[in-house]
């Protein structure tokens, strides 16, 4: 853009305005020249929010809308009848289900290990690549990863691993002497959740080690100059300087991953289907199963709707807990 | 030019979204004018070369018989077929000739996405009764094979350890059969029967529902067709599907392993229920010592799925785009072509005339034990448009009990779940 302080090219990049004369005329040309930019700032940003607006409306508010229709309907994904209006009978449905009621319990037991072992985690690998030495960005990489290869791919390759002939089985057996003999992972109803999260954690974990890496970049070297001056360890220095540096990325991380967690689907649907005996069902997995493979779309749009409104009382939650004091 | 370039570029950018989709949409229409009348249509065979095969010379043969109609085949891969075809239907969109597996064809009827076949009846008496689906008294597709379940076994194997070998007339009863899994154990074999239970999706309601339909129960009361109780959770499902339960607690069966027929293969199953579309890598493997065996009688005889792929029209077809997939059809039901179907994708053959010409299943045929097994046992799955439904509801049952599950209440659980969706589909006009 050119120069803003002279007002002469500024005036003669409008061809409809004629040349300025006088002072007067520089005044009211100002004054126009500050509407002038303020509608084309509104249209620079019109024109810069309007695809995300779109975007936005088209796959999240419509959605959601006629979720929230839906869920007050027996609608269904093939039918010759009409959908027709049930009231509430799809919530009261929901709370009897009992598929429904073990999905609740599963996702939130799931986010419940999910949130704080994952965000610890992140942060412990972020402090050992933030090191100066050679080759950490080998680590950084190495760590990094699971996250760019597609969970489907993930959930294959491991649940090949869990398989009771598995590489996870014949690699404990070894390392025991054979003293240990294979179980099938998934397919217990007391290992299946634990075998899905820690798969989970292991693909996840190197995006929050980024994001905790960038925060941790961000905090200035003079502090633990400083803090070392006055002869702080470590310890104290992560305590004192890193941690409260850290605000800012720790909200993001807390909310980003409870999110993620609960949205839990494709570990399930790739690995086990919600089985065995609904030890791995998840909100969203029930959802689909309901919505979709079961065809009734309206008791699947009560189920998401049940679950945006828990993840919406959460998220304020968390957003009201983490908020700035002063 | 700096100011104006973004809108102009947005409205550029729309402008040939539209023009592209514009383009899209007239390509569709196609055949209208002086050309042949297009007739699309798609196949669930993508990954599967041989039956594709089969098809391509079909329609080349059929295009080049005639110049009215012009058949334009699209292949999609199985896993993603039948919601290529739910989301066609949705956008008014489906293909003019479509397949489809048999049990979903009363759904896709109930719909509204098919049409009365309306085939000669000198093809559709020809086929075999399970190659025909009928919905409240009407034909709505037609399919050129069957497919059928049998337990594979090796007779050297079975002599060895003094077991009888079971016939059609004479198969095993329930109690010859634990007691043949009991000594098979015993024998060596860790896990005596591949049962498949590794597998996912359609193959659970296929493959267990006849077993419990041999032992008296049903996945629903086939007279009504409108409640599953006492035919789902009834004394006879129960004993079935402690059976079932018991197979994998006392090791005779496992959900471990590798989907299709390579234990059996290798030798490390006695037994394996599985379908004619293995039997020929484990005839190249174990030759003349197969055995094809009927399945076991759990009460009221042995009883197999019956009902496979076949072809519909749909509702979208215009009227004289109706009269060509007709034409089409029928051409395609040849001897000469079910037989190639027979042949290449290990099948039963629909038509008497073309199991003569086939080589795995004439008379002499290796396979010839499979039409004996289809004819005597087949048993469609319920012809309702509860199906997909009663279907997913019946696997996520069985896995359960085979996990361990309480036997009796996972059953009136999954009566209630298929009774609850009947109910709310005001009993899907039954």
């Amino acid at each position: 853009m050119l120069d803003n302080s002279t007002p002469a090219t500024e005036i003669s990049a409008l061809p409809a305005t004629k040349p300025p004369k006088a002072t007067a005329r520089a005044q009211r040309g100002s004054g126009r020249r500050n509407s002038l930019a303020r509608r084309r700032e509104f249209r620079a940003g019109l024109a810069m929010s309007t695809p995300a607006i779109l975007l936005l409306t088209f796959f999240l508010v419509i959605p959601v809308l006629l979720a929230f229709g839906l869920s007050f309907t027996n609608a269904r994904l093939i039918s010759p009848n009409p959908p027709r209006l049930v009231g509430f009978d799809n919530f009261f449905r929901a709370f009897e289900d009992p598929v429904f009621l073990q999905s609740l319990w599963n996702t939130f037991a799931f986010a419940l290990v999910i949130v704080p072992v994952q965000s610890g985690l992140g942060l412990l690998l972020a402090v050992l690549v933030n090191q100066r030495i050679r080759g950490v960005f080998l680590f950084r990489v190495i760590y990094f990863i699971p996250v760019v290869t597609s969970i489907v791919v993930v959930s294959i390759l491991w649940k090949l691993m869990y398989s009771e002939d598995g590489l996870i089985n014949s690699f404990i057996n070894t390392v025991t002497f054979g003293a240990w003999n294979g179980i099938d992972w998934l397919g217990e109803q007391s290992t299946a959740m634990p075998a899905i999260i820690v798969l989970s954690i292991w693909q996840a974990v190197g995006f929050h080690m980024v994001i905790w890496l960038s925060g941790l970049q961000t905090i200035p070297g003079e502090l633990y100059e400083a803090a070392r001056v006055d002869g702080a360890s470590t310890w104290r220095q992560f305590t004192n300087v890193t941690w409260p540096g850290l605000r800012p990325t720790m909200i993001f991380v807390l909310i980003t991953i409870t999110i993620d967690a609960l949205r839990l689907f494709v570990q399930v649907d790739v690995m086990t289907q919600g089985g065995p005996r609904d030890a791995t069902t998840t909100l969203v997995y029930h959802a689909v199963r309901a919505g979709y493979r079961q065809q009734e779309v309206g008791y699947g749009a009560t189920i998401s709707l049940i679950f945006f409104v828990l993840v919406l009382i959460i998220a304020l939650v968390q957003r009201r807990l983490t908020r700035e004091k002063d | 030019m700096k100011r104006r370039s973004l809108p102009v570029m947005v409205s550029l950018c729309a402008a040939s979204a539209l023009a592209l989709t514009g383009c899209g949409q007239a390509g569709q229409g196609g055949g209208s004018g002086d050309g042949p009348i297009e007739l699309t249509m798609w196949t669930h065979s993508a990954g599967n070369p041989a039956e594709l095969e089969v098809y391509e010379k079909i329609i080349t043969e059929f295009n080049a018989s005639q110049d009215e109609y012009k058949v334009v085949e699209e292949s999609f891969p199985q896993g993603a077929y039948n919601d290529a075809i739910t989301a066609a239907a949705a956008a008014d969109d489906l293909p003019c000739l479509l397949d489809m597996d048999g049990p979903i064809m009363p759904n896709w009827a109930w719909a509204g996405y098919l049409q009365p076949l309306d085939l000669p009846t000198s093809i559709t008496d020809e086929l075999l009764p399970t190659a025909v689906g009928t919905y409240e008294g009407e034909i709505y597709s037609a399919g050129y094979w069957d497919a059928a379940l049998s337990i594979f076994a090796r007779k050297s194997v079975l002599d060895a350890n003094g077991i009888r070998i079971p016939t059609v007339d004479e198969p095993w009863t329930i109690d010859e059969f634990d007691a043949a899994l009991a000594t098979l154990q015993s024998a060596g074999y860790a896990t005596p029967l591949d049962i498949g239970a590794e597998d996912a999706g359609e193959w659970w309601s296929y493959a267990y529902s006849p077993m419990l339909q041999s032992a008296g129960g049903d996945e629903i009361d086939r007279d009504t067709m409108l409640t599953a109780d006492g035919a789902l959770n009834g004394p006879e499902a129960v004993d079935f599907f402690t059976w079932f339960q018991e197979a994998f607690e006392k090791g005779w069966a496992s959900n471990a392993g590798t989907i299709g027929n390579q234990e059996f293969v290798d030798d490390k199953v006695a037994l394996s229920y599985t379908g004619v579309w293995n039997a020929l890598a484990s005839i190249e493997a174990v030759g003349d010592d197969l055995l094809i065996l009927p399945p076991p009688d759990f009460g009221t005889g042995p009883k197999i799925g019956g009902g496979s792929w076949q072809w519909g029209i749909s509702s979208n077809c215009s009227e004289e785009q109706t009269e060509g997939a007709r034409q089409y059809l029928e051409f395609s039901f040849q001897d000469e072509y079910i037989a190639e179907f027979a042949d290449k994708q290990v099948v039963i053959p629909a038509t008497a005339g073309a199991e003569a010409l086939t080589e795995h299943f004439s008379e002499d045929g290796a396979l010839r034990p499979f039409v004996e097994l289809s004819q005597q046992f087949a048993l469609a799955r319920p012809e309702t448009p509860a199906y997909p439904v009663i279907s997913s509801t019946f696997e996520k049952a069985a896995k359960d009990i085979m996990n361990g599950a309480d036997v009796k209440s996972t059953l009136d659980g999954a009566v209630k779940e298929i009774d609850a969706n009947i109910e709310s589909n005001d009993g899907y006009g039954f």
